[in-house]
């Protein structure tokens, strides 16, 4: 029975390969259940599972990509149900978030899910169909439950409740943070997001048209050179093009580079949240200097319009090479004074140990990824696991830290730095000759494709279907953080409230990649 | 701590002289101030303003480009077959009015300084609550990195502060989400008067790539009354200080000459 499952069920893809949608079986609702939730024990990874209605708007089509690491393969599974279906999350907790997505967009409800909360806070998609029962029209507040739903809360002597958000204090993005407490000790932490959603994955729909790179840039503006990569990926897959080995490596360099300005950063941030204010101030500046290394590529610090279908746009001659390489060098070296500093200072390696620990357990049970699950002793990377472009020729040696706290998620980001600076000099010194971009020819019609790239903060997957017209039937974005703002909520569990900055910035996860 | 203060010696002073002293270089393949020549529009050609993705540019008998819609990409320059339209390296973007953002091919106004009463009050001690209504994060981080030691916004006497209450103004990014609309309203009410407000981004002025979408507002104006607009996606750190020091008539052209047109 099984192996039988195994060979029929889910059609098996690797990263960046289109698929012919008549080739994906539709599976019975409990085949389908069965089929993900086999996969994921055996060591699976559930990279997306989202809904799209059928022709009649009647019935939903559910979707789902299951990440096989050790084969560097991608199974999809596909059922359709009516307007409920038996909840995955029971039985595969990975589930959890996915079918909330699910629930609010078509307004289907997952039987057994054990918190099913809105997501984003915006109407259902199919008018007179709705999760928690709205009514047409009736106003969606955001972090408000609807009723049936509500925060969770903690009772007794002494327990309060504290509320951050949606603006919180910093420049930084907007969530609503909701703590159990009983004096500083925190019991739970529940986050509510979708004040930043702009309604983007329903603009793809009918794409590419002349917005979608820009979509692609924006829908998270920290990650640009990360989803604009996943992006081209998927477009040359369905096109069946490749772009030049120079693009390839020139796009690598851009996604490292994002890698390295965000984590100096981040080491920055995480030390000013502890109040140690010099590896604060070095690694403010040392941020810049990489974004300003991207700009003389591109003109953008946040390498808008360079990475496109075909390639990039634009390319680096001998003497811009040696500027930037003369540049990186200098900077590796200044944050590398800057870093060490931390974990020579007792009193910031006191504070980063032991804080806001995530289990290898609960990281894997979650199916967190990126850095919050590689510093959990996760070893999952996509460059590793799943390489495309230039991680095919080129490996970067995986960074994983085992004691799960912010100490592992802020080492992590130092082994980060120190191997993508020695691949963005390595790459620098050597890039392959030819031209910067190919020509991309028209969409295979009817297919599906999965682009997976492993961006700063973990992985990327999108996900596009195409109607007959090779236009987008559907294009699903699954940014890293939507796998990860549980391992935040975790982390907080049994945690001082003053250390919740410090959990906050050592997982920094995007608001607007998670609301799209 | 020797080896904190070691450590400062190595990396040594890093505060641009900005706005004293020559502006700093930007990149060579920066995007600042586009200039217009509508005279080499060949007849009834319309290729750049049908590949700009924000339909930021109207063509017509004068080619006219919105600088607040403007994502600053290469869309138009790309698609233009006569170089009507390139960009400078002047970063100096910002304006105090929605209408100045429009070019038509005159010299571009930018931002004078607010009268003299607030430049009293706010010219040498101004603090700011940033709003983020639906921003991507890229404004975002460029409006925090002017609190590092290059920009060190705090020479100015500028700060980012944690509540609306403390502030003399909003400074906000993003398109205003359907989901943000009335936390900015709750902000902008909470900050005692007089206030100002700065939009900086394409969202906070026109609603950037997202301009008409459902879920969002195209911009800040559609909540709060604004100030001072930066345009740029996202614009440069120092277009947003050079904006801001405008405002406060900490610089103004003739008095201090900079470089360039």
């Amino acid at each position: 029975m099984s192996e039988a499952l195994e060979v029929t069920s889910a059609p098996s893809i690797a990263n960046g390969q289109a698929l012919p949608l008549s080739e994906i079986p539709w599976l019975s609702e409990n085949d389908f259940r069965e089929t993900v939730v086999r996969r994921v024990e055996a060591g699976g990874r559930l990279s997306a599972l989202f809904g799209r209605p059928c022709e009649d708007d009647q019935r939903l089509r559910l979707i789902a990509v299951i990440a096989d690491p050790l084969n560097a393969t991608f199974h999809i599974a596909a059922t359709e149900v009516g307007d409920r279906f038996r909840s995955l999350t029971p039985s595969c907790p990975q589930a959890h978030w996915f079918e909330r997505e699910i629930a609010e967009q078509w307004g289907v409800v997952p039987e057994g899910h054990p918190w099913l909360k809105p997501l984003r806070f915006h109407p259902s998609y199919r008018e007179g169909h709705d999760a928690w029962g709205r009514a047409v029209g009736e106003t969606i507040l955001p972090g408000v439950q609807p009723a049936g739903t509500d925060y969770f809360k903690v009772e007794g002597e002494e327990i309060h409740e504290v509320a951050v958000g949606p603006i919180h204090a910093g420049v930084i993005e907007p969530g609503h943070f909701r703590f159990q407490c009983h004096g500083e000790h925190v019991f739970t932490l529940e986050i509510e997001l979708g004040f930043q959603h702009r309604a983007i994955e329903r603009r793809l729909i009918g794409g590419p048209h002349k917005r979608t790179p820009h979509y692609m840039e924006t829908l998270c503006g920290d990650t640009t050179a990360g989803h604009a990569t996943a992006y081209c990926q998927a477009v040359e897959a369905l096109s069946r093009g490749e772009p030049p080995i120079r693009a390839q490596a020139l796009r690598g360099i851009a996604l490292e580079l994002e890698r390295l300005a965000n984590h100096t950063g981040d080491l920055g941030a995480l030390a000013g949240d502890i109040g140690f204010l010099p590896t604060l101030s070095f690694c403010g500046r040392l941020r810049g200097d990489f974004l300003n290394t991207t700009a003389m590529i591109c003109g953008n610090r946040y390498s808008r319009n360079l990475i496109r279908p075909g390639g990039v746009t634009c390319d680096v001659d001998d003497a811009l090479a040696e500027a930037m390489i003369a540049k990186v060098e200098v900077t590796l070296r200044d944050v590398e004074g800057a870093v060490d500093l931390l974990w020579k200072t007792p009193s910031v390696m006191a504070r980063f140990e032991e804080t806001g620990q995530v289990s290898r357990q609960v990281a894997r049970q979650l199916g967190l990824v990126g850095m919050a699950a590689r510093a959990s002793g996760v070893d999952c990377d996509a460059r590793h696991d799943f390489p495309t472009g230039i991680y095919r020729f080129a490996q970067i040696p995986l960074s994983v830290v085992d004691s799960g706290d912010a100490f592992a998620r802020a080492y992590v980001r130092w082994l980060e730095v120190q191997r993508s600076g020695k691949f963005v000099l390595d790459q620098m010194k050597s890039l392959p000759g030819g031209a910067v971009r190919g020509d991309v020819g028209k969409l295979a019609p009817d297919s599906l494709v999965v682009s997976m790239v492993e961006a700063w903060r973990g992985e990327i997957c999108h996900v596009a279907i195409t109607d007959h017209e090779g236009r987008f039937a559907h294009y699903k974005v699954v940014d890293p953080s939507f796998h990860n703002w549980i391992g935040l909520a975790m982390s907080l569990r049994d945690q001082q409230i003053s250390d919740f900055p410090l959990c906050n910035k050592s997982f920094n996860l995007s608001y607007c990649g998670h609301d799209l | 701590m020797l080896r904190v203060l070691g450590e400062r010696w190595r990396q040594g002073y890093r505060t641009i002289a900005f706005p004293d002293g020559e502006p700093p270089k930007m990149p060579p393949r920066y995007r600042g101030l586009p200039v217009i020549d509508s005279s080499k529009c060949p007849d009834g050609c319309r290729q750049c303003a049908d590949a700009c993705p924000t339909d930021a540019i109207t063509a017509g008998d004068t080619l006219k480009l919105d600088l607040g819609r403007c994502l600053f990409c290469t869309d138009c320059t790309d698609a233009c077959p006569e170089g009507a339209i390139s960009f400078t390296e002047d970063f100096r973007l910002a304006s105090r009015g929605r209408e100045g953002l429009v070019l038509d091919g005159k010299a571009f106004q930018r931002a004078e300084a607010l009268d003299e009463k607030s430049r009293k009050l706010f010219g040498r001690s101004l603090q700011l609550r940033q709003v983020s209504a639906g921003g991507c994060n890229a404004c975002e981080s460029d409006i925090n990195v002017l609190g590092t030691v290059v920009f060190d916004l705090g020479r100015f006497g500028i700060h980012l502060v944690a509540s609306p209450r403390h502030a003399d103004g909003l400074i906000i990014t993003g398109p205003v989400t359907e989901n943000m609309k009335r936390a900015l309203k709750i902000a902008y009410d909470a900050t005692p008067a007089p206030k100002i407000v700065i939009a900086v981004g394409a969202c906070a002025i026109s609603g950037g790539p997202f301009v008409d979408h459902e879920q969002q507002h195209n911009g800040a104006g559609s909540v709060v009354p604004v100030d001072l607009y930066i345009p740029g996606c996202p614009p440069h750190p120092l277009t947003i200080l050079d904006g801001v020091l405008r405002l406060l008539g900490r610089i103004e052209d003739g008095r201090r000459p900079l470089t360039g047109p």
